[in-house]
């Protein structure tokens, strides 16, 4: 079943799940294993090249890659990727020694990036150190986007943001704060070589319903009360919250109301608890806080006396799914509750929003009025102007953000150089045995049995008296240690050399996770009936050799290899080695240039 | 020689017999032989055998010699009993263990060295006394331990990885089983669980004496050109008499199988084993033309292996010796110690 064209730089980055899964492709293995040798600054930077923010990622990322992690499909839960990441930035020394100096040569290209979010900063890291002229312009007076605004402090300390934002302006990126872009056409007047939009999505979703004009100065709209406190324009809410809406943004709102004199806080969502956006994780953190979360519930009526908010009336739904799958949510039948309240935050959405831009200056909107954007090189239909982050596609998340800066600056790059953006280089790879002697590797190849480690908190009382302080503690260095260990190494890679093999079973043998077969090729979906355990994941890769001295081939199931390396220690001939793979990705600078 | 404890990890969707346990539940230590021996292949023939015929690990009593094969029931079974004993005196233990309890399954486990050469006169006489055991022998011609010397089964000619050839005639240790009376012959490849497995199982569930001499190449001194027993010339010159299905069904087997190209088989328990037959029209029930069969095709370099050998109505020491069917652990002082009485009762019979 030996594909025709076998990539190995796909397939084995493929096999590398958190990597894969990870939009700006982290190397995750390498930087864990990193922490675990006690070497966090360099963990610490081989995460900033690739996701420019790992202190505000470590803290606050939607960690695509804890559900791929390998270790979820082999134990009960994922290793705690993202905290690891924290670990990293916490413990670090002093990295800006390590820091690409300011480029003392200039290419003559200007670029401008609209907005200060973690978008455009990616492109400027990206653009500054070749030697472009970068200037990224944001109404506020500090850049960091809906990272300083949107997220409270409790969860990202304000001098991370500050340390990670600096580390870029560092890098010799000018900065003109409280400076909106009114008009993209007068904008393109300044003869940019290049235009980057990262403007997120900055408008808050509104809840039509009877009484909410009569009762707006009791109802917010969760991302601008949320930028109001970060400003610290709000200090203090009333005792009774409902916040409307099952994202993370409702969750920082319930949150934040908790530390701001909300006593009785609820949030409501319309949907079942299982189908929240909100990730599981805040979900859970919220509830730790005391927070009551009400589901199938959708809000009727805002009640006022006088415009003085009583309360919301809620209607009772049940999920019904149609043949297709397809849920729509009818009335239980039960009657309506009111529940009784005195401020609301409204969190059910964001929208785009480019009131700035206007129509038919040859960037082209589509029918839901957001613009029309390549998905690889990020180009708008003005070949000049990209767009990334939430501006792109709508609200995802901050490490989608980032990959589409990396993307963005790349298009730039090739642009600048007379180079067409839209043929993307192709990945370069490295494996490298990691064998130090006979039984010898270079990584740690036993397997721990720790189950995932949780991260301590401040306790409740000091936690939600003070909304600036933050309540995760972090992993201390021992704990971060243990973490470490859990992860399965999944860079380094079972590489099979067909020539070697004498075909003796010790590595089918030695496999504890019955991984590997010799047998009779077939066609994919016949070889996967007939190993010697179900490869029921086709998700994952089976990895197979060419026809052996017997005829028959080796059939390896990625699925759930821990990596141990014990096939290639039970090898004679050296057949199986251990390799770790290293997937070279173009970035903007002279990888992205060559085609090769 | 790994280093490493095997993870306790196994495969989430892995299954699991009758009794509830997997096949990692037969496991023993990480084995400390070298990588790639064939010896752990045989381990882990047996430890499949045994998962699949759901036999509880508390059952089986493994006993050994001394040598590479030897030290192998250390890596299987880890919930059985186990005796390694001095070099050579397997049987004579496993015979007496036998005496004593005859419940158990005795899964006697050796080498070449230690059955060919110091313990032949033991292997000899533990056959003939039909012993109800799997007699295993994991033969790759050279003492391993001893850095690769020819062993008693190396053939006349062989040549060792340094180039010294062989001048000593070879024992064959199938033609011997067959000779002294083992009513279960067999030879086998480590590097052919499909055919292994199958006959370890029906093996066990064979009543007598059931001897199989198990090829095993030695990759460290005995798996080069010009070695008789590598894995390149096994494959080239093994000639399987018949490819054997073990069936556990305990029903009559109706098969596809065209008549005469199939031999059913059954089993002292009502098992049944299915034997396929291959090539030359062989029955497994002809001690002498078993003899001159193997004589005939080893003598043109050919490696005979499958189920050689197969008496029907086998008979074992229990039977001969007429003695107490319950385990002599779960008799009595009074059945034990009869007294005086009963002692002066057998002298005159004696007299």
């Amino acid at each position: 079943m030996k594909p025709e064209r076998f990539d190995p730089a796909d397939y084995f980055h493929k096999v590398v799940d958190c990597q894969w899964a990870c939009p700006a492709h982290t190397p995750v293995p390498e930087y864990i294993r990193l922490i675990a040798a006690g070497r966090y600054a360099d963990a610490y930077m081989i995460n900033w090249e690739s996701n420019v923010f790992p202190g505000i990622l470590g803290r606050t990322c939607d960690r695509p890659c804890e559900p791929a992690c390998r270790r979820g499909r082999v134990e009960k839960e994922p290793v705690a990727i993202c905290r690891l990441k924290r670990v990293a930035a916490d413990f670090k020394d002093d990295v800006r020694p390590r820091m690409p100096a300011k480029s003392e040569f200039k290419n003559g290209k200007r670029v401008a990036c609209i907005g200060a979010g973690p978008a455009s900063l990616t492109v400027a890291r990206d653009l500054a150190p070749l030697g472009y002229e970068v200037v990224v312009f944001d109404a506020e007076p500090k850049a960091g986007g809906m990272v300083r605004t949107q997220i409270p402090k409790f969860r990202l300390p304000e001098e991370v943001i500050d340390e990670e934002v600096g580390y870029v302006f560092d890098l010799g990126v000018e900065f003109r704060h409280g400076h909106r872009v009114e008009s993209m056409s007068a904008f393109l007047a300044h003869d940019w070589d290049a235009v980057f939009v990262g403007t997120g999505a900055p408008r808050g979703r509104d809840l039509e319903a009877p009484g909410r004009k009569e009762a707006a100065a009791h109802i917010h709209l969760g991302i601008d009360w949320l930028a109001n406190v970060a400003f610290g324009h709000v200090t203090k809410i009333s005792k009774r919250v409902i916040v409307l809406g099952g994202g993370n943004t409702a969750m920082d709102c319930c949150r934040s109301a908790r530390r701001l004199g909300g006593e009785d806080v609820k949030v409501v969502v319309r949907s079942g608890f299982e189908e929240m956006k909100a990730s599981p994780w805040e979900k859970e953190d919220a509830m730790h806080e005391g927070i009551p979360i009400l589901n199938y519930m959708v809000p009727k009526e805002f009640r006022h006396v006088g415009g003085k908010l009583t309360g919301v009336l809620f209607e009772k739904v049940r999920a019904e799914y149609d043949a297709k799958g397809r849920r729509s949510l009818v009335p239980s039948g039960e009657p309506d509750e009111f529940l009784e309240c005195d401020e609301v935050l409204v969190a059910v959405g964001q929208e785009n929003a480019f009131p700035w831009i206007e129509r038919g200056i040859g960037i082209e909107f589509d029918k839901w009025d957001m613009p029309v954007v390549d998905q690889e090189t990020m180009a708008s239909t003005l070949p000049h102007v990209f767009f990334g982050g939430d501006s792109a596609f709508g609200p995802k998340n901050i490490i989608w953000a980032v990959a589409h800066g990396h993307a963005a600056a790349v298009s730039i790059d090739r642009m600048c150089h007379g180079l067409d953006p839209s043929v993307r280089p192709h990945p370069g790879y490295s494996l490298i045995s990691q064998k130090m002697g006979i039984h010898e590797w270079s990584y740690d190849n036993a397997i721990s049995a720790q189950q995932r480690l949780k991260v301590p908190l401040v306790e409740n009382r000091k936690a939600l008296g003070d909304i600036k302080l933050e309540v995760e503690l972090g992993f201390d260095v021992v704990r971060a240690f243990e973490e470490a260990q859990r992860c399965l190494n999944c860079d380094v890679q079972t590489i099979f050399t067909e020539k070697l093999c004498i075909e003796c079973d010790a590595c089918v043998d030695i496999c504890p996770m019955d991984c590997i077969t010799f047998t009779a090729d077939g066609p994919e979906g016949d070889l996967r009936a007939r190993l010697n355990a179900p490869a029921n994941n086709v998700e994952q890769a089976l990895y197979t050799s060419d026809a052996l001295k017997t005829g028959r081939i080796m059939a390896k199931d990625e699925d759930v290899c821990l990596h141990c390396g014990l096939c290639a220690e039970r090898c004679p001939t050296g057949a199986w080695d251990m390799q770790k793979f290293n997937v070279k990705l173009p970035r903007a600078g002279a990888s992205c240039r060559s085609t090769a | 020689m790994t280093f490493l404890p095997k993870p306790k990890f196994r495969h989430p969707a892995i299954e699991t017999n009758e009794l509830g346990l997997t096949h990692r539940d037969y496991e023993g230590s990480i084995s400390t032989l070298c990588a790639g021996c064939g010896h752990d292949s045989i381990s882990s023939a047996i430890m499949h055998a045994c998962y699949e015929l759901n036999l509880p690990p508390h059952r089986i009593a493994k006993l050994s010699g001394i040598g590479c094969s030897s030290k192998t029931p250390t890596y299987f079974l880890g919930n059985a009993h186990g005796f390694n004993s001095v070099h050579g005196r397997m049987p004579s233990v496993l015979t007496g263990a036998n005496v004593a309890n005859r419940e158990l399954i005795y899964l006697g486990v050796s080498g070449d060295g230690d059955s060919a050469s110091i313990g032949f006169g033991q292997f000899a006489h533990s056959i003939r006394r039909g012993v109800n055991m799997v007699y295993i022998v994991a033969n790759n011609g050279v003492y391993g331990l001893t850095k690769g010397q020819f062993s008693a089964t190396a053939d006349k000619g062989a040549k060792l990885k340094k180039g010294a050839v062989n001048s000593d005639s070879p024992i064959d240790l199938v033609a011997m089983a067959l000779q002294l009376g083992a009513t279960f012959v067999a030879r086998s490849f480590s590097g052919d669980k499909g055919q292994l497995v199958p006959l370890i199982k029906a093996a066990i569930e064979h009543r007598g004496p059931a001897f199989i001499d198990c090829i095993s190449p030695c990759v460290a001194f005995n798996n080069h050109e010009g070695s008789t027993k590598s894995f390149d010339y096994v494959r080239e010159h093994n000639e399987a008499v018949n490819a054997l299905d073990f069936v556990t069904e305990r029903a009559p087997i109706t098969t596809s199988y065209a008549p005469g190209d199939m031999q059913v088989v059954r089993l002292h328990d009502g098992t049944f084993i299915r034997l396929r037959k291959v090539g030359a029209d062989y029955d497994v029930h002809d001690r002498i033309a078993a003899m001159n069969y193997i004589s005939t095709r080893e003598a043109s370099g050919e490696v005979v292996t499958g189920l050689i050998y197969l008496e029907d109505h086998p008979e074992d020491m229990h039977d001969h010796l007429d003695t107490v069917s319950t385990p002599l652990n779960r008799l009595g002082d009074a059945e034990l110690v009869p007294g005086q009485a009963a002692l002066d009762k057998i002298n005159a019979g004696l007299r």
